[in-house]
């Protein structure tokens, strides 16, 4: 008998896979390592210091499109979650209807279209509303957020419904629970973990995004990541190292706190 | 009580429909343990949900007392179920979980808490209200299935196959707390299996299931000693079927003649025939080994199965080759011996066998 293909029994494999983790870790370890460097440089080490961190702590700018960051995302992560779970409940708890499948696809629609093709149709859009109402606030910037948050906040939830036993959700009909009831006794408590996670995965991908708000935001609306990509086209200081490295931080103890919901309590 | 009237269930549409259900119709009486008994997927578990209101019929009725349960959806009707894999939510202690249907019912806390403790008490779990269900073993949790479905007083009870998932002895002990159960509540079950011997040691009334049909309903009784037809027969015990000719009827006797050449009086009250070929099926323990001249049948005994508690012997019948089956309960004072290969004769008890419908 020929024994069976294994990967890693094949030349280079080592290499290629060591090759991939250095390109993919690498420069992030540089990051934060530079957001450490007591000077002024970002390619040239020159002591241990938090001044950066102070620094960017203390900056105005900062401090505003980091709270306009963290209410985008946490206004965003909640429409979306909310949504997911309505869509996740009609694609998994409803008999099969006609044109299910096109309401899957396209409630996952805006992981397949171009970012930037959503970011320019939705400033032409926005452009029109805001021409015919004047409205000039953060809700654009919100709905736009929402809606790309919505696939990411349905995979998880769909995910825990589906697997969840339905003969649990008949029980509590059985036991005089009308739908909303057994919903609100049966469906929630059981679904915690997945909203958590999808909630969670929402805000961490609300607070990174660039191009939809690069393009659909007003004069002086800037969150984190477009204020980082305006300071890039002028001086580049550590202080951008410092705030990438706190974004780092709070995306790994997001994920990790989700890997955790959504294991627990099965 | 329960009037199914000419129920059928189609899964799918077109010509790919699967009729799960082919014009049921069956009346199940008030305060009755009734049985439906039958092979995997006749149909068993899809009348119950039927009847429980987790789908709807594509043709015909379903009454509970006199009233057209079609519009009511399963929170609105007074059934509760004991599911196949009890459905227990994992989330509540054992205590919420039969308090449950109490409390979507908008009963007041001290109602609950009182029905609660005494549904525990019955099924012998009080000690238990406190635990989470995923920290009790399987048997306790049926029991708790059992409790939470019994709590709002249904007026009737589905089990589906609840005792399938235990192992001998609980299965044996729970039969008997099963009954127990029934008759001190005075709820009508209406009770899933496809455990024969479960169906007859339980049941008030049984109906045989096969294929989407009901084949026969009645008493244990009556479906043991006269079973219509050979699926029944087959199913329920084992049967020996041998082909005869009916050659005389009075009113439910028939006179036959077997294949050897022998006449005997059978049961024939379920065919309307009066002469022709017909099958009759005889029990295993309704005839007698005898010297080979004294009975109706004669044969060749080819082997001696030993069970304990009786033997089976078994038979090739001469001239006709068919396989006879006899049993026997073993008793201290042993008959004459007899020896693999031996030729032998084949008493049938009086009126023992029964004419079948084919
Ligand atoms: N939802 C369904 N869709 C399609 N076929 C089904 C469905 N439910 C049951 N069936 C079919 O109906 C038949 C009877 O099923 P069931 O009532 O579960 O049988 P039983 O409980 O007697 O084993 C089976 O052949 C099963 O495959
Ligand atoms: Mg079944």
């Amino acid at each position: 008998m020929a024994k069976s293909f294994d990967v890693r029994r094949q030349p280079g494999f080592t290499a290629i896979a060591m090759l991939c983790f250095v390109l993919l870790y690498l420069p992030i370890l540089l990051l934060v390592a530079y957001s450490f460097n007591a000077g002024q440089s970002i390619s040239q080490w020159e002591g241990l210091s938090l001044r950066w961190y102070a620094s960017a702590w203390q900056n105005d700018q900062i401090q505003s499109a980091t709270i306009l960051s963290v209410t985008i995302a946490v206004t965003a992560a909640f429409l979306a979650t909310s949504v997911a779970v309505l869509a996740a409940l009609a694609t998994t708890r409803v008999k099969p209807w006609r044109g299910q499948t096109v309401a899957f696809a396209m409630i996952n629609q805006p992981l397949m279209v171009p970012e930037i093709v959503t970011a320019v149709s939705l400033l032409i859009f926005f452009a029109m509303i805001k021409v015919a109402t004047g409205y000039t606030g953060l809700w654009y910037l919100i709905i736009a957020h929402t809606a790309f948050c919505i696939p990411f906040a349905y995979m998880p939830i769909r995910a825990r419904l589906q697997g969840m036993n339905l003969s649990l959700e008949q029980a509590g009909a059985d036991l005089y629970g009308t739908p909303v009831k057994v919903f609100r006794y049966i469906t929630l408590p059981q679904l915690w973990p997945g909203i958590l996670a999808g909630g969670m995965l929402s805000f961490v991908i609300s607070l990174d995004d660039v191009v939809i708000t690069e393009f659909v935001k007003s004069a002086g609306q800037d969150t984190l990541p477009t204020y980082m990509l305006g300071q890039l086209r002028r001086n580049i200081t550590p202080e951008i190292n410092a705030i990438s490295t706190a974004l780092l931080a709070i995306s790994i103890l997001m994920v990790t706190a989700m890997f955790f919901f959504s294991r627990t309590r099965k | 009580m329960i009037e199914i009237d000419t129920v059928s269930k189609l899964f799918g549409a077109g010509d790919s429909a699967f009729r799960a259900l082919d014009r049921v119709s069956v009346t199940i009486k008030e305060n009755e343990f009734f049985t439906l008994l039958g092979p995997s997927g006749c149909g068993k578990t899809t009348l119950l949900r039927l009847i429980a209101g987790f789908e709807g019929p594509t043709s015909g009725k379903i009454l509970l007392d006199g009233q057209d349960l079609a519009d009511k959806p399963p929170y609105r009707r007074p059934v509760n179920t004991v599911f196949q894999s009890y459905a227990l939510f994992p989330h509540m202690t054992v205590a919420e979980n039969v308090g449950f249907g109490l409390t979507m019912l908008g009963k007041p806390k001290s109602e609950v808490a009182a029905t609660v403790s005494e549904m525990l008490a019955l099924v012998r779990m009080t000690n238990l209200a406190d635990r989470k269900t995923s920290q009790i073993s399987g048997g306790q949790q049926q029991r708790v299935a059992l409790a939470r479905a019994l709590a709002p007083r249904p007026k009737v009870l589905l089990l589906d196959e609840p005792l399938s998932a235990l192992d001998f002895k609980l299965r044996k002990e729970m039969q008997l707390e099963l009954k127990r159960l029934q008759s001190e509540t005075g709820i009508t079950f209406v009770f899933v299996t496809h455990d024969q011997e479960e169906a007859l040691t339980m049941s008030d009334r049984i109906a045989v299931m096969s294929g989407g049909t009901i084949r026969q309903i009645g008493g244990p009784r009556e479906i043991y000693d006269q079973p219509s037809e050979r699926f029944v027969a087959d199913f329920i015990g084992d049967t020996n079927f041998l082909s005869a000719e009916m050659i005389a009827r009075t009113g439910d006797s028939a006179q036959l003649r077997l294949g050897q050449g022998a006449e005997v009086t059978a049961r024939a009250g379920q065919v309307d025939k009066t002469s022709g070929a017909v099958t009759l099926a005889i029990r295993p323990e309704h005839a007698r080994l005898v010297a080979l001249d004294a009975g109706q049948l004669t044969g060749t005994l080819d082997d001696i199965v030993y069970f304990g508690t009786d033997t089976h012997y078994h038979i090739t019948l001469d001239g006709i080759g068919t396989r006879f089956v006899l049993r026997r309960q073993n008793s201290p004072d042993e008959m004459r011996p007899v020896q693999q290969g031996e030729r032998v004769g084949i008493a049938l008890a009086s009126s023992a066998g029964q004419v079948l419908k084919d």
